[in-house]
């Protein structure tokens, strides 16, 4: 431990802390722009600048560790104006076109900007905007890049891509798709974390609302919206909605005032997954198949192994993602009607996600009745169309979705978060397995926390161990496969998000710069499920309606049809 | 009334001189991979800076030169743009009036090709060719020790620590803390502030401070055997790095120590035997097998070898010596540098004592056996070279120890023929030269008028290069040109899977450093031949960089004894840094590996 002096009050620190830590554990703010604890502390962008007493110059607080007896002061007129200047010389390589940014309320250097009165522009030198392939579900537009680093360390650090570097030197450094490659080809899983990580709008998800606009203004098509897990965990913090006030009976009235025709819930996919992925490890469990299984529902892992880790394509579980399910049912079962009608189907899915955009566009999920999905929308894209229709999200009245494929389990919900697949699974084989319900405590896996590179747990399931891992993340994804490769863990079934976290820490959620709120959603979704009064999916009843009256049974010829896909004949 | 100011310099000369010591300064660190292009507009920005105006090829052809180069790093596609900047540098070289103009488009043209290059990748691609340099010591150590780290763990009080990051890279910290030519300063980014880090100089109080260090512990026995052959620095190396992995590795040396030219042609005044034994007995502590008096051809047959052994490498070094090819009226007297300090490593030197001596050649080695006879009492020791002295390629300092010592530098002397001497027993003829235009960097010696000198002497030592011994294995099938090994980059024999060449058998006589970095390099490749991909990273934990203002401050430099005392033994001539030099200079070293791009990816990769 060290003692240090920070603006006058007297700090105790380990003596590995930088100034920032020191700082902040005494509540004094220093305001951080490049700087991501632990994955970017780089001291790029010299807007945490502090003066050192004895010093000439000013230090990065962000990467300067701390020292006995340091007299550091944060808040001097000499370090304002140096903080004021260097974002001056941000903004004159940043195409500041504010009222027409994505990120216009959520971006960092914006807010940072208007803290510090930046009011005029003395190197002004706007950027002209970047070449992209806008038809890619993640956009990059360079010149609004600050070259903080941020993108590049979250894909490399976190995220085992490495999609982003930067290339050259001085004045015309800049961050680019490694080696020059095209997006499309550079390995990228489209997790959409490098977007959320982005302090400016230089990385977006493309914008799909126009599509979904263009549906709901066509009288003759039927527009049938769909919500994931996890977004009923998120959607309030884009409109201003406490926790508590945004609830899922005011997400679906929300979806209503939209003027969707239909309002169904992911969540009961989730259900219906349930029923296929879990029939599928039992069958799987009686196999001499090679271990371990590992979960599908997550597009941006499917990617990711598609592309980073083509050998264990053959393991994942065939079940479509949830959102795709629902899509499926949806085409096939009110096709005949809208038909009838001399109408036809539109499916929106409202996602958390970005690799949904590009997974609906997957011609091998379509099934007879045409795509599964014909749009998917982002949190971020969710909550701005709420503006626009001028939603009063807080005066809504809860309602519920529509049925049958609105009814869920507390199962189906916790598909939202980390280890919520595996649990919903484990609640469910235990039972097809057994007969009878497992404890909730039995199949817990709320240890799952993209701190820890992967949890595990044994069950005895009537006698037979069943092993099983979970991981998120793709960084910790690696590191679990590696580890099964090299034969240092044995597992039978492994569940894998791409975003740390899970779903709530999605590409596509409502962005906090600096705030990693996926535990905070976590807990929500948690909530809803223990407060659930179904809580198995194999007791969704609508679910075993819909089996009942066109599925037949799980793995059966129109599951196969509807619900499953060989992930083996399709590549990225 | 007054008709005449008295001179005196104005503000704005003052200024200039302070910003061309700047300027000297920070583009002595240029060559870091700084994108080509980049590097480029700052050298035509820097000369448009010093144009007068007058002539339109200089005053507009820069301009335009900077604009259509910065107009690529941009990623503008202006079609023929590149085309362009090739034809505004011939234009400007032939046609501008004044070396301000037209070296501009001369330097432009002699890169005209990387310019091109790097041009069509920032065009087609948006990248540039080379990957930015974070850390330029460790960028231009051939070895790529990691310096910054070593240095913080030497000023935290931990040589042994500091020690074993450099053994991560170079088995060999105490002979290179000696010898190494240390082409980590030259880049050093301190230079831009005052001068480069005596990275040296900290390498060796490092490991005069540490003593002892054990090696990290011997992966599992693979059962796989790898033969070395040569004991020089390259094969130790290379050993060492194996034997780690868990290889069995066996070194057939030629002569009866280990060492190679550390130890047979390097004088102990320079690397004192026991500063070699520091490093040799570490490496041998791994339990290599060593088979002295071995030598590849005659003691042990290739086939042995190459079907004993599930890889080999070939360090064969370059011991043979050449002499002048001119005609000798006598050999008595005459003989190669190489022997020469061969016979003294072996402690069974040549009697100079009383003796005039005569050493040709103007390298390392010249001043190795200028310094040596010096030490064995020869009466006078001239240095005669063909070039000017600093055109020599033996290190500046060694020529000025070795004047300093007492011996005399003949330079523009060309070798004609070897008499026979009246007063003396060897007349060596020469022809004075002088310097001419430059060819290969340098500038080509020409015969003068003048008449031959005559330079009569006891004793003739001749240091004009090393060649390798390859006939044997050429004959075997290892592809030679000129000499050299050839190998891919890997250091694979041409055509052959699991043989290996490195060193100075492959490079010509080149340092110590860049032998151990192709060491290290097959060693790797070796493993991973093997179907392995060992790890032989000893974890050390870098302390943190600190911050401060980084004054100018003086470098302190390693001192010598005093060139009389010197002289006389055979002593390592080095007074090491004293502990509280040793800590200011720490102080010196920039961290690159924190501040600026360095902080990146950790200022170091997590293993080779």
């Amino acid at each position: 431990m060290v003692t240090l002096t920070i603006d006058g009050k007297t700090v105790e620190a380990r003596d590995d802390m930088t100034i920032l830590g020191a700082a902040r554990g005494v509540g004094i703010d220093i305001p951080t722009l490049c700087w991501m604890k632990k994955i970017n502390d780089i001291g790029a962008c010299r807007v945490c600048v502090v003066e050192v007493e004895g010093e000439e110059r000013m230090a990065a607080a962000c990467n300067t560790t701390v020292r006995e007896g340091m007299v550091v002061r944060t808040n001097t007129p000499a370090v304002v104006r140096a903080r004021q200047t260097n974002l001056q010389m941000i903004l004159s390589e940043h195409r500041s076109e504010c009222t027409s940014c994505a990120r216009s309320e959520t971006c960092a250097l914006r807010q940072l900007c208007a803290d510090f009165s930046i009011e005029s522009l003395p190197f002004a030198a706007i950027s002209p905007k970047g070449e992209w392939d806008e038809d890619f579900p993640l956009i990059r537009d360079s010149s609004k890049c600050i070259k903080c680093m941020r993108c590049v360390a979250e894909c490399e650090k976190v995220q085992h891509c490495a999609v982003w570097d930067f290339t050259g030197s001085g004045p015309h450094m800049k961050v680019t798709v490694k080696d020059g490659q095209n997006i499309d080809a550079a390995g990228c899983a489209l997790c959409g974390q490098c977007i959320t990580h982005c302090p400016t709008g230089a990385l977006t998800a493309r914008l799909d609302i126009p599509k979904v606009m263009n549906a709901l203004s066509d009288p003759d098509v039927i527009t049938v919206v769909q919500v994931a897990p996890a977004v009923r965990a998120a959607w309030g913090e884009g409109v201003g909605l406490a926790r508590e006030e945004a609830t899922p009976g005011r997400m679906a009235a929300a979806l209503r005032a939209l003027g969707f025709d239909k309002v169904f819930d992911t969540d009961f996919a989730a259900d219906l997954t349930i029923m296929e992925e879990g029939s599928e490890f039992v069958e799987f469990m009686g196999s001499d198949k090679p271990r371990p299984m590992f979960t599908s529902c997550c597009p941006g892992w499917v990617r990711f192994a598609k592309l980073h880790y083509p050998q264990f394509v053959g393991r994942l579980s065939s079940a479509k993602s949830p959102h795709q399910m629902m899509g499926a049912v949806v085409k096939n079962t009110m096709k005949a009607a809208a038909d009838e009608a001399g109408k036809s189907l539109f499916v929106v899915s409202i996602m958390p996600c970005v690799a949904k955009k590009y997974e609906c566009d997957v011609p091998q999920l379509a099934t007879e009745a045409g795509r599964d999905v014909d749009a998917v929308l982002t949190v971020r894209e969710f909550d701005r169309m709420l503006k626009m229709f001028r939603v009063d999200c807080g005066a809504l009245a809860e309602t519920p979705f529509d049925n049958p494929l609105g009814l869920s389990t507390g199962a189906g919900t916790i598909f939202g978060r980390t280890g919520g697949v595996m649990e919903a699974a484990l609640r469910s084989a235990v039972f097809l397995i057994t007969g009878e319900n497992p404890d909730f405590s039995t199949c817990d896996t709320t240890a799952a926390t993209p701190e820890t590179p992967w949890v595990t747990k044994e069950l005895d399931v009537a006698g037979t161990p069943v092993r099983i891992a979970v991981a998120s993340g793709l960084g910790n994804t690696a590191k679990l496969l590696d580890a099964i490769e090299a034969g240092e863990v044995d597992l039978d079934f492994v569940e894998i998000m791409a975003c740390p976290g899970g779903c709530v820490g999605g590409g596509g959620q409502p962005i906090s710069f600096n705030e990693e709120l996926a535990s905070v959603r976590a807990e929500n979704l948690n909530s809803l499920d223990e407060a659930d009064t179904l809580r198995y999916s194999h007791e969704n009843p609508d679910v075993q309606k819909l089996y009942a009256d066109w599925v037949d049974k799980p793995l059966s010829h129109t599951a196969h049809e509807w619900l499953h896909t060989d992930q083996e004949a399709w590549d990225i | 009334m007054s008709r005449l100011p008295v001179f005196a310099p104005t503000k704005a000369d003052e200024q200039a001189r302070v910003i061309a010591d700047a300027v000297i300064n920070r583009v002595s660190v240029y060559g870091n991979s700084t994108c080509p292009l980049e590097t480029a507009v700052g050298f035509f920005k820097l000369c448009a800076s010093q144009s007068c105006g007058k002539c339109t090829s200089c005053r507009i052809g820069l301009t335009r030169l900077t604009d259509s180069l910065e107009s690529i790093l941009r990623g503008e596609h202006v079609e023929g743009i590149v085309e362009q900047v090739v034809m505004v540098c011939d234009t400007l070289y032939k046609t501008a009036d004044c070396a301000i103009g037209f070296q501009a488009g001369r330097v432009g043209l002699a890169f005209a090709d990387l310019i091109k290059e790097d041009a069509e990748s920032h065009l087609a691609n948006g990248v540039c060719t080379q990957p930015f340099t974070a850390v330029p010591c460790v960028k231009e150590c051939p070895s790529h020790v990691d310096i910054p780290g070593y240095i913080a763990c030497l000023r935290e009080g931990r040589p042994a620590d500091a020690v074993r990051v450099i053994r991560n890279d170079n088995p060999f910290p105490s002979a290179c803390a000696f010898v190494c030519e240390h082409p980590c300063e030259h880049t050093c980014r301190r230079g831009m502030i005052d001068a480069p880090v005596n990275i040296r100089g900290l390498k060796q109080h490092a490991v005069l401070t540490a003593g002892a260090v054990d090696v990290p512990e011997k992966a599992e026995a693979t059962n796989k055997k790898v033969a070395i052959i040569g004991g020089g620095p390259s094969g130790l190396t290379a050993a060492y790095y194996l034997a780690l992995m868990g290889h069995s590795i066996t070194v057939y040396e030629q002569n009866d120590h280990l060492g190679g030219m550390m130890y047979y042609g390097i004088p102990r005044y320079r690397l004192p035997e026991e500063n070699l034994n520091y490093d040799i007995d570490a490496i041998l502590s791994l339990g290599i097998e060593v088979k002295l008096n071995s030598k590849v051809g005659e003691d042990v047959q290739w086939e042995d070898l190459v079907d004993g052994y599930d890889a080999v490498y070939i360090a064969i070094g370059a011991h043979h010596f050449r002499d002048l090819g001119i005609e000798y009226a006598t050999r008595e007297g005459v003989m190669s540098a190489a022997s020469f300090l061969h016979r003294v490593a072996d402690g069974t030197p040549d009697d100079l004592k009383g003796k005039d001596v005569v050493v040709v050649g103007g390298g390392n080695v010249a001043m190795d056996a200028t310094r040596t006879a010096k030490r064995l009492g020869a009466k006078s020791v001239r240095c005669i070279y063909r070039r000017r002295i600093e055109d020599m390629t033996a290190l500046p300092e060694e020529v000025e120890a070795a004047i300093a010592e007492g011996c005399e530098m003949v330079e523009l002397m060309s070798p004609v023929r070897i008499d026979k001497g009246t007063e003396h027993g060897i007349a060596f003829v020469g022809q004075p030269q002088m310097p001419s235009l430059y060819k290969g960097g340098r500038p080509a010696p020409v015969a003068t008028q003048s008449e031959e000198t005559v330079f009569e002497c006891d004793v003739l030592i001749e240091a004009i290069g090393q060649i390798i011994e390859y006939q044997y294995f050429a004959e075997k099938g290892v592809e030679q040109n000129r000499g050299r090994f050839l190998s891919d980059e890997h250091g694979r024999a041409n055509g052959f899977e699991n043989v290996f060449v490195g060193g100075d058998c492959q490079t010509g006589p080149s340092t110590v450093i860049r032998a151990i970095a192709a060491g290290k390099a097959v060693a790797a490749n070796i493993d991973a031949y093997l179907g392995f991909g060992h790890d032989v990273f000893d974890d050390v934990k870098i302390p943190r960089a600190a911050f401060d203002s980084k004054l100018a401050c003086g470098r302190v430099n390693v001192q010598e004894r005093s060139a009389a005392e010197r002289a006389a033994d055979f002593q390592g001539v080095e007074v090491p840094l004293r502990d509280e030099e040793a800590a200011q200079e720490c102080g010196r070293c920039l961290r690159c590996d924190h501040f600026g791009m360095g902080a990146l990816r950790g200022g170091r990769p997590e293993k080779w």
